[in-house]
C-alpha cells in the first residue's frame, strides 16, 4: 500500500453558479508525480489551485468537500492557510520570479519562517539552486535581478524558491508551456529528479509530457475525473472511450 | 467636395486650438522666468521680507514650503498607504466599499479653501494648534489624502496576480506579502504620483491661509531647538509659505518691489514644480529599470 | 516530526495579519471620520446663520447686498453665488472647445506629436500652482482688459480666462482618455463608408463620447467652482451683481478668502461667511453625483 500524501474527497468548485471542479474523488500518492491532463476548461487547472487553497483569492469561487492530508481537513475555513501553503509549493505556468535579486527570491521564504543566520541563508540557497539545476548558471550572480534569466532560466527559480521554504507537496500548473523545447527538456529531467524528495501534482496539456513525467494520470473532462491509473495504464490501454479518444488527438 | 472643405476647415481649427495651448504654457513660462529669474539671487532666496521698503527676499518662506513640504508628506504617505492598501486588498466588493469610495471621491473634489476653513475651525480652535505649521500639514494631508490613496490603489492594482500568488504560495502572510513584494513592485508608480503629489502641497495656498497663517515670526536661524519659539525647526509656530507670500505681495502688498518680489517667488515656486515633475519621471524610470533590470 | 513542531510554534504571522489589516482599516476610518466631521462642522457653523443669528433664508440666498457692518446689517449673498456660477460656467465655455480639440489633436489627427509634447503641457500646466495663475492674471490679463475695454480689467471676463487656462488639464485629460478608449472598429466603419475625419468626429466620435466629454467639463467646473486665490486676485472684489463682464465683482470663494481673517468667530458676519463655505460644500456633493450620473450613462 501506497503512502497517500494527499487526497480530495467530494471537492466541487463554483464559480457563482457556474460549477468548474464537479464533485471529484482523487488519492495522491507521496513521492510521485501524479499529472492532471484534459482539454481547457476541464476545471484541471482550477482543482489544482484548490489544493493550497489559492482559490480563496478569486471573489465568487465557492470550494466545497475535503481536502485531507493524514486527518486533517486543510478546506476547513479554520485551516491556519499560511503555514498551510508552507507545506504545499506551487509553481506557475508563466515564470514568475519576485522583482528581487536571485538570492532573495529564494531567501525570502525561509527567513520569512524564521531563519535568520545569513550562513543558514547562504546553504537554502545553494541547496535549492542545486536541486533546481541552476546552481552553476547562476552562482556567480546571485545578486543581480531574477528577471536577466533567461524564460526556462527564470522557471527552474521559481521551482528552487517553492523547495526552499521545505514543502511536502509541490502543485505545477503547465510549468513548460511558456518555455521552448530545451528548456522544457531541462524541467521535465528536473521533475523526476524532484519525486525522489517531494509528491508533484502538474497540470499539462501535452501528453508526451505527462507519459515522460508521471507515474499516475487523472484525465478530467467537464469538470470531472474520466479515468485515473498508472500513467503506463492510461496510454496503453485506457478504460473509458473518450480516454482513448483524447490521448489518441481526436478532440482537445 | 463640400465635406472635404470642411474636414480641412475644422482639421485647421483643430491644429490652431493645440498651437494655441502649447503657445499660452510658452508665454506663461516665459512670461514668470524673464520677469522673475533676473530678480532670483542668493540675497534673494536667503534674505527676510521687507513689509515697507525695498530688497527684501523669500528665504524664510522658501524653507517653510519645504518644511511644511516634509512634515506634510510624514504625515501623508504612510496614512495614505495605508488606507490605499485597504480599499485595494481588504475592501471586499460590497455596499460599504462603494460607499468608502464615493467618500473618497467627495473628499477628494472639496474645495482646498474648505479644507483651509475645516482646519480653522478644528485643527487650529479646537485641537488648539493654532497657526502652525503643524496645522497647516495636517491641512494639506486632508488635501491631499484622497490623491494618495488613489495612487496608492492604482500601484498595487497594477502588480501581476502571479506576483501575490507567488509569495502567498510560500506561505507568506498576507500583509508581508503586500509590504514586501506587491509595494516594491508598484513603486515605481506610486513614487511617481507621489512626488506629482508633493509639487501640488509644495504649490497649495488657500489651505493655508487659516492654518499655517500668514505671517512667519522673525527666525534665527542659528537657533535649531525645535522647541524654541524662533527655531525655524518648531513647528508649533505659525508659517507664511512662498505660495501664500505669492498671495499676499499681490494682493496687499505694501514694498515698492512688490510686483518683483511676486514675479521672483513665482519663478522660484514653478521652477521647484517643474523640478518636481522631472524628478517624477526621472525616479520612476530609474527604479522601474533598477527593478526589472533592463537596461 | 520536527519539523511540523516547528511551525507549530512560528505563529506570529498571524498577529501580523491582523496587526496590518487593523492598520489600514484605521486609516481608511480616519478619512472617512475627516469628511463626516468636515461636513458637520462646515454646516453647523454655516447652518447657524439661520438658526442663531436668524437671517432670513430666502433673504440670504435672494438679496443683493452684502453689508454685514450696516445697521441693520444685511447679508444678501447673490452677488457671491451669482460670481461663482458665472465665472465657473464661462471658464467652462471657454476651456471646453478648446480641452476637445487638444484632445481630438492627441488622439485623431497627430497622436505622435500630441504625445510628445501637447501632454507634457498639458500635464505642465496641470501643475502649476493657483498663485501663479492668478499672479500671471494680475499682471498680463487684467492690464490688458483694462487698455482694450472699459473698467479697472477686473471682473467675471479676466476670472473666467484664468479659471479657463487651470480647468484646460482637467477636461482635456478625462477627454482624451475617453477619445482614446473609443472602439477603432466604430471609426474604420465611418472611413469605409467613404467619410472625411471631420464627418466622423461630428458624427461618430464627438455624440458615442459625449457623457464622458461631459464629465471632463462637469469636474472643470467644479474645479472652478472652488479654486479660490486666482480668482480672488483678478475679480475686483466688490460685493454686488456687476453689470458688465469688466466690472469688480466677487465670488463665494474671494469673500470668504477676504473676510475670514477679519471676523470674529462666532459672529454673524463670521457664521455667515460659512455659510458661503457650505454653498461651496453642497455644490461639490451635486458636481461628484452628477459626475457619476454621467459615468453610469457612458458606461451603457
Amino acid at each position: 500500500m501506497q503512502e497517500i500524501a494527499l487526497s480530495a474527497r467530494n471537492l466541487s468548485v463554483h464559480y457563482g453558479d457556474k460549477p468548474a471542479v464537479k464533485n471529484i474523488s482523487l488519492d495522491f500518492a507521496s513521492k510521485e508525480v501524479t499529472a492532471l491532463i484534459g482539454p481547457s476548461g476541464c476545471g484541471k487547472s482550477t482543482f489544482l489551485r484548490s489544493l493550497n487553497r489559492m482559490n480563496d483569492l478569486i471573489p465568487g469561487a465557492k470550494i466545497t468537500g475535503q481536502i485531507l492530508i493524514g486527518d486533517e481537513d486543510i478546506n476547513n475555513p479554520a485551516t491556519d492557510v499560511v503555514s498551510l501553503r508552507q507545506r504545499i509549493g506551487m509553481v506557475w505556468q508563466r515564470p514568475n520570479p519576485f522583482h528581487k535579486s536571485i538570492y532573495e527570491n529564494i531567501a525570502f521564504g525561509p527567513r520569512y519562517h524564521g531563519i535568520k543566520s545569513k550562513k543558514k541563508l547562504d546553504e537554502i540557497v545553494e541547496e535549492s539552486l542545486r536541486k533546481a539545476a541552476l546552481w552553476d548558471e547562476t552562482k556567480d550572480r546571485l545578486h543581480k535581478s531574477a528577471l536577466a534569466l533567461s524564460g526556462g532560466q527564470q522557471q527552474r527559480l521559481c521551482i528552487a524558491r517553492s523547495i526552499a521554504v521545505k514543502p511536502d507537496i509541490i502543485l505545477m500548473d503547465e510549468p513548460a508551456s511558456a518555455l521552448d523545447p530545451v528548456s522544457t527538456a531541462k524541467i521535465e529531467e528536473l521533475i523526476a529528479e524532484l519525486k525522489k524528495d517531494y509528491s508533484i501534482i502538474i497540470v499539462t496539456h501535452n501528453m508526451h509530457q505527462a507519459a515522460r513525467v508521471s507515474q499516475k494520470t487523472a484525465f478530467f473532462l467537464n469538470g470531472e475525473v474520466v479515468e485515473y491509473d498508472q500513467t503506463v495504464n492510461m496510454f496503453s490501454n485506457p478504460q473509458k472511450q473518450e480516454t482513448n479518444d483524447y490521448i489518441s488527438g481526436r478532440f482537445g | 467636395m463640400k465635406a472635404k472643405t470642411a474636414d480641412k476647415i475644422a482639421t485647421a481649427a483643430i491644429v490652431v486650438v493645440a498651437g494655441l495651448i502649447i503657445a499660452i504654457l510658452v508665454g506663461m513660462l516665459g512670461f514668470i522666468l524673464v520677469r522673475g529669474l533676473g530678480h532670483i539671487s542668493f540675497h534673494f532666496l536667503t534674505s527676510a521680507p521687507e513689509t515697507i521698503r525695498k530688497g527684501g527676499g523669500i528665504g524664510p518662506q522658501l524653507f517653510n514650503s519645504l518644511f511644511l513640504l516634509v512634515l506634510t508628506m510624514v504625515i501623508t504617505i504612510p496614512l495614505g498607504l495605508g488606507a490605499g492598501i485597504y480599499m485595494s486588498e481588504y475592501a471586499k466588493p460590497n455596499k460599504l466599499t462603494d460607499f468608502i469610495r464615493l467618500v473618497v471621491e467627495v473628499l477628494s473634489s472639496f474645495p482646498s479653501i474648505v479644507v483651509g476653513l475645516f482646519g480653522l475651525l478644528v485643527i487650529v480652535n479646537l485641537f488648539g494648534f493654532g497657526f502652525s505649521l503643524f496645522s497647516g500639514a495636517l491641512a494639506l494631508t486632508v488635501f491631499n489624502l484622497p490623491l494618495m490613496v488613489r495612487i496608492t490603489e492604482q500601484g498595487l492594482k497594477s502588480v501581476p496576480r502571479e506576483q501575490k500568488e507567488a509569495s502567498l504560495a510560500l506561505g507568506i502572510s498576507k500583509w508581508k506579502t503586500i509590504t514586501s513584494v506587491m509595494l516594491p513592485y508598484a513603486l515605481p508608480v506610486i513614487l511617481t504620483g507621489t512626488i506629482l503629489a508633493a509639487g501640488r502641497v509644495f504649490g497649495e495656498a488657500a489651505a493655508l491661509l487659516f492654518t499655517a497663517g500668514m505671517s512667519s515670526p522673525r527666525l534665527d536661524f542659528t537657533d535649531w531647538n525645535p522647541l524654541s519659539p524662533v527655531s525655524p525647526l518648531n513647528p508649533f509656530r505659525p508659517a507664511e509659505t512662498l505660495a501664500v507670500h505669492i498671495w499676499k505681495v499681490n494682493s496687499e502688498g505694501l514694498a515698492p518691489d512688490a510686483s518683483e518680489i511676486a514675479a521672483g517667488a513665482s519663478a522660484v515656486l514653478i521652477i521647484t514644480v517643474l523640478l518636481f515633475n522631472l524628478a517624477a519621471r526621472w525616479l520612476g524610470r530609474l527604479v522601474y529599470r533598477k527593478f526589472t533590470a533592463t537596461k | 516530526m520536527a519539523r511540523s513542531t516547528e511551525r507549530q510554534q512560528a505563529k506570529p504571522h498571524l498577529v501580523e495579519e491582523w496587526v496590518g489589516r487593523i492598520y489600514t482599516f484605521l486609516c481608511i476610518l480616519l478619512l472617512i471620520v475627516t469628511i463626516f466631521s468636515m461636513v458637520y462642522f462646515v454646516a453647523s457653523k454655516g447652518l447657524s446663520t439661520f438658526f442663531v443669528n436668524k437671517v432670513n433664508i430666502a433673504d440670504f440666498f435672494t438679496g443683493v447686498k452684502w453689508s454685514p457692518d450696516g445697521v441693520p446689517p444685511l447679508f444678501g449673498a447673490l452677488p457671491f453665488i451669482f460670481g461663482s456660477f458665472s465665472t465657473s460656467i464661462l471658464a467652462a465655455l471657454i476651456a471646453a472647445p478648446m480641452g476637445i480639440c487638444a484632445s481630438l489633436f492627441m488622439v485623431e489627427i497627430a497622436p505622435k506629436f500630441g504625445r510628445k509634447y501637447l501632454q507634457p503641457v498639458i500635464e505642465l500646466l496641470a501643475g502649476i500652482p493657483s498663485v501663479v495663475y492668478g499672479f500671471v492674471g494680475l499682471s498680463v490679463i487684467v492690464p490688458f482688459f483694462r487698455n482694450v475695454f472699459p473698467g479697472q480689467g477686473l471682473g467675471i471676463a479676466a476670472g473666467s480666462v484664468v479659471l479657463a487656462v487651470m480647468i484646460l488639464p482637467t477636461i482635456t485629460t478625462i477627454t482624451t482618455d475617453a477619445l482614446a478608449a473609443l472602439p477603432s472598429g466604430l471609426k474604420e466603419g465611418s472611413y469605409a463608408l467613404g467619410s472625411t475625419r471631420w464627418q466622423t468626429i461630428y458624427r461618430i466620435v464627438l455624440p458615442t463620447t459625449l457623457p464622458a466629454l461631459l464629465t471632463g467639463v462637469v469636474l472643470g467646473i467644479a474645479r472652478a467652482f472652488g479654486e479660490a486665490l486666482a480668482v480672488q486676485m483678478v475679480i475686483g472684489n466688490a460685493p454686488h451683481i456687476p453689470h458688465s463682464l469688466f466690472e469688480s465683482t466677487s465670488t463665494l470663494t474671494s469673500a470668504i478668502t477676504l473676510s475670514m481673517g477679519n471676523t470674529a468667530m462666532g459672529s454673524a458676519q463670521n457664521n455667515a461667511l460659512w455659510t458661503l463655505a457650505l454653498i461651496l460644500l453642497l455644490m461639490t456633493f451635486v458636481f461628484v453625483f452628477i459626475v457619476r450620473w454621467l459615468e453610469r450613462r457612458s458606461k451603457i
